[in-house]
């Protein structure tokens, strides 16, 4: 049974507010409903807690569940800067846009934005054994995606209308690890050093599906084409992209 | 095109009537410098790195080294350095990779500076007698206090106080992370800090389990990498440090190459085994002063404000106005590491030429803070070449709160400052990964060496504080009248704010 506590946010501080977050989750609330967020940064940070939900009724500030390792988090509005920033565990649902830097140097979980993201996304995103970060973007993303990569699956469905999934340059820069999924076309110019095409092949079709399924159940999307039509891979040329630029005393 | 070798920087001598053949220069050398044919130790000295440990081993003392047994023709401007890096680049194309601090030969303004003692007007204190106060407390103090008298008469404190870290010394010992230097000298390091009462960073690269027993003495980083960063990382450390920038290095991020990142690093920093760590320039969620500040406020609220949080910037042109926008960001410290700061590898260009000396940044942050009447904001820790308690007054009197000490920490380990750290062959097991190199730090024994050494200088500076009848280190903290310039010239006098020798009081 769902233990379910709600909120009023309105004109409360990020500290008091994140202080009764925290209350709640300690004493065994499982649905924790935020109404009246309007600004607020830090939501969730840190927080831990398995079977935690939060829904986020209002526009939410930055650094939305930085650190934060478990709960899921679900917001009914747009986010602002880097939601799921280094996020460890746990999952982020956006019903909307979100800014810059959007799971930046994300290590674990899952963050799904419903249309477009801003610049820098996923920038930095790692992984390490079973702990595989995933983002995943409904419309399209501004420049400097996924750069310096070095884990985790980047996945831009393209459903803008009338707009590619991404144009602008510095797609995958300095990337070393982890792969993007990027639904539509990519021109080779848009490419940072460091990042090639690859092909895309029925394993990472069958890779990709999951999150693909979860983004629609979530954002109630019913779009076959989704599963069925092609995406651009790109990946790392090589582990170690920095490793031709020095030499030793 | 081929020019030929450059001459061996070493040359290498085994007095045969001393030596007795036990081939510990053997066993010693990770560098492949000696090797036995029969009954003589032959010698290939283009290995050698000028490490001495094969020199600290042997037990005859039967090994001699001569440094540049051939230079080149001496010139005053073409140094042997700088026709070095041309034939290398010549051949590479490449960008020049060093290890350790500045090895320019750059005035030392710590050298021009000295300390002042009482004679007769004023007595001086033994610290035999008389209680010394060092103790120091790094993180933000109140402007004002407001207290409180109860119907009984006592004083209670209605100010709520920002955390301090509280050190028994003014020295802590400086951010290397696991995977720079090996886990054996982080454990040295971290027990010698614990046994002073003081702290010491955990760099770039998480906090190994085995560091746990001393998390209470470990200030953790984040920096541009996020490496080993998880909340449980956070909540671990004393304090929690943001690594903007590196003084051996500033403006450049760091890539630790995956040769070195073996099961143990890899399992610490959270990334897989020989990939590399790829910390880049910027943090790629700070691109203004208001962003440094969100990421400050966002790792106070995950850890729900009971940790002082620092900033460390390189010691830049504009450090001064830095340092005033991070004491405006709600940090607790600003660390400014100075161009001589060590490292175990960067850009020889950038080691040798970016950033300024530590002593003016120390001076020029500390003016800037009181003129804008927030100095209490932020405590200041400087590093980057301090090399004696010396050094450390020096740096409390032009302003420091406290200091970070690096390579003078791993000297004590036995480090001989052979700047080879980036070769990951380290023969004293500092800056390697080898399993049987690392072995060679017992940190149940040489943890002493490090914690004797801040107590031999924190009973320095206790001396020297004495000697100038002071008794407590914030009385010495800014107190430039109790220094004088030797020797430098009237500008740089002018931002230290320190007046010539034999100027009148």
């Amino acid at each position: 049974m769902k233990n379910s506590k709600t909120i009023d946010a309105k004109g409360m501080h990020y500290t008091p507010l994140n202080k009764e977050i925290r209350a709640a989750v300690k004493d065994g609330v499982t649905e924790i409903i935020l109404n009246n967020i309007n600004g607020q940064r830090f939501i969730g940070n840190g927080l831990r807690g398995e079977d935690v939900t939060i829904i986020v009724n209002g526009v939410p500030g930055g650094d939305l569940c930085m650190f934060m390792s478990g709960p899921t988090c679900i917001v009914h509005a747009n986010a602002e800067h880097a939601p799921g920033n280094t996020l460890d565990r746990g999952k982020i649902f956006i019903h909307g846009t979100a800014g810059d830097a959007v799971a930046h140097s994300m290590r674990g979980g899952e963050v799904y934005v419903r249309d477009s993201i801003g610049y820098r996304g996923g920038i930095h995103m790692k992984e390490y054994k079973d702990k595989c970060p995933v983002l995943v973007v409904g419309e399209y993303t501004r420049a400097f995606l996924g750069e310096y990569m070095a884990g985790g699956i980047l996945i831009v469905l393209g459903r803008g209308k009338d707009q590619p999934p991404v144009d602008e340059r510095g797609v995958g820069t300095g990337i070393h690890g982890g792969e993007l999924y990027i639904r539509g076309e990519v021109p080779d110019h848009l490419l940072g050093i460091g990042a090639e095409k690859k092909p895309f092949t029925e394993a990472d079709r069958e890779k990709i599906r999951p999150y693909i399924e979860k983004y629609c159940r979530e954002f109630g999307v019913d779009e076959p084409e989704l599963y069925i039509d092609e995406y651009v891979h790109i990946g790392p040329s090589s582990a170690r992209p920095f490793a031709e630029k020095y030499c030793w005393e | 095109m081929p020019i030929g070798s450059v001459p061996p920087k070493y040359k290498v001598e085994i007095d045969r009537d001393l030596c007795m053949l036990c081939e510990r220069c053997i066993e010693n050398c990770p560098y492949g410098t000696f090797r036995r044919e029969g009954n003589k130790i032959l010698i290939f000295s283009r290995a050698c790195t000028g490490c001495h440990r094969c020199i600290a081993m042997c037990p005859r003392d039967a090994i001699s080294l001569q440094e540049k047994p051939i230079d080149y023709r001496s010139h005053p401007v073409w140094s042997r350095e700088a026709r070095e890096a041309i034939y290398n680049q010549a051949q590479t194309g490449k960008i020049v990779l060093t290890g350790m601090g500045n090895a320019l030969n750059v005035p030392q303004i710590f050298d021009r500076l000295l300390l002042d003692a009482c004679q007769v007007t004023n007595p001086s204190i033994d610290p035999l007698r008389e209680p010394m106060e060092l103790r120091t407390y790094i993180g933000k103090k109140p402007r004002k206090l407001t207290i409180d008298k109860t119907p009984e008469g006592d004083i209670d404190l209605v100010t709520k106080l920002a955390p301090n870290l509280k050190c028994g010394t003014p020295i802590m010992i400086a951010h290397m992370s696991y995977g720079a230097i090996s886990l054996n000298a982080q454990l040295s390091l971290a027990r010698g800090a614990a046994e002073e009462k003081t702290f010491m960073g955990t760099g770039e690269g998480g906090l190994h389990q085995s560091l746990y027993p001393y998390q209470d003495n470990m200030i953790v980083q984040i920096a541009s990498g996020r490496f080993g960063v998880d909340i449980d990382y956070l909540e671990r450390g004393a304090a929690i440090e943001i690594k903007i920038g590196q003084g051996a290095k500033p403006g450049i991020g760091g890539h630790l190459p995956g040769e070195k990142v073996d099961e143990g690093v890899s399992k610490t920093r959270m990334i897989p085994p020989h990939s590399d760590a790829i910390s880049p320039a910027p943090h790629h969620d700070i691109y203004s002063i208001e962003d440094l500040s969100q990421l400050v406020r966002s790792l106070k609220e995950a850890t729900e404000w009971k940790k002082p949080v620092f900033v460390k910037i390189a010691a830049v042109h504009n450090v001064a106005a830095i340092a005033a926008g991070i004491a405006r960001s709600s940090a607790d410290a600003v660390v400014i590491d100075g161009f001589r700061g060590g490292t175990g590898t960067a850009p020889r260009v950038f080691r040798d030429h970016v950033g300024i000396p530590i002593e003016a940044a120390i001076a020029a942050v500390d003016a800037k803070l009181n003129e804008q009447g927030i100095r209490n904001e932020v405590s200041v820790i400087a590093s980057g070449g301090i090399r004696d308690s010396a050094d450390v007054t020096k740096a409390i009197a032009l302003g420091a709160d406290s200091v970070y000490i690096g390579t003078a920490a791993l000297v004590s380990l036995g480090c001989r400052v052979c700047g080879s750290c980036y070769r990951g062959l380290c023969p004293w097991g500092i800056a390697t990964q080898r399993e049987d190199l690392t072995a060679r730090i017992d940190p149940d024994i040489m943890y002493k060496n490090v914690s004797n050494l801040i107590h031999g200088w924190t009973l320095e500076i206790s001396e020297l504080m004495g000697a100038a009848g002071i008794n407590s280190i914030e009385s010495l903290r800014g107190n430039r009248d109790r220094l004088r310039g030797y020797m430098l010239d009237e500008n740089i006098l002018s931002v230290l704010d320190v007046k010539t020798v034999g100027a009148d009081v």
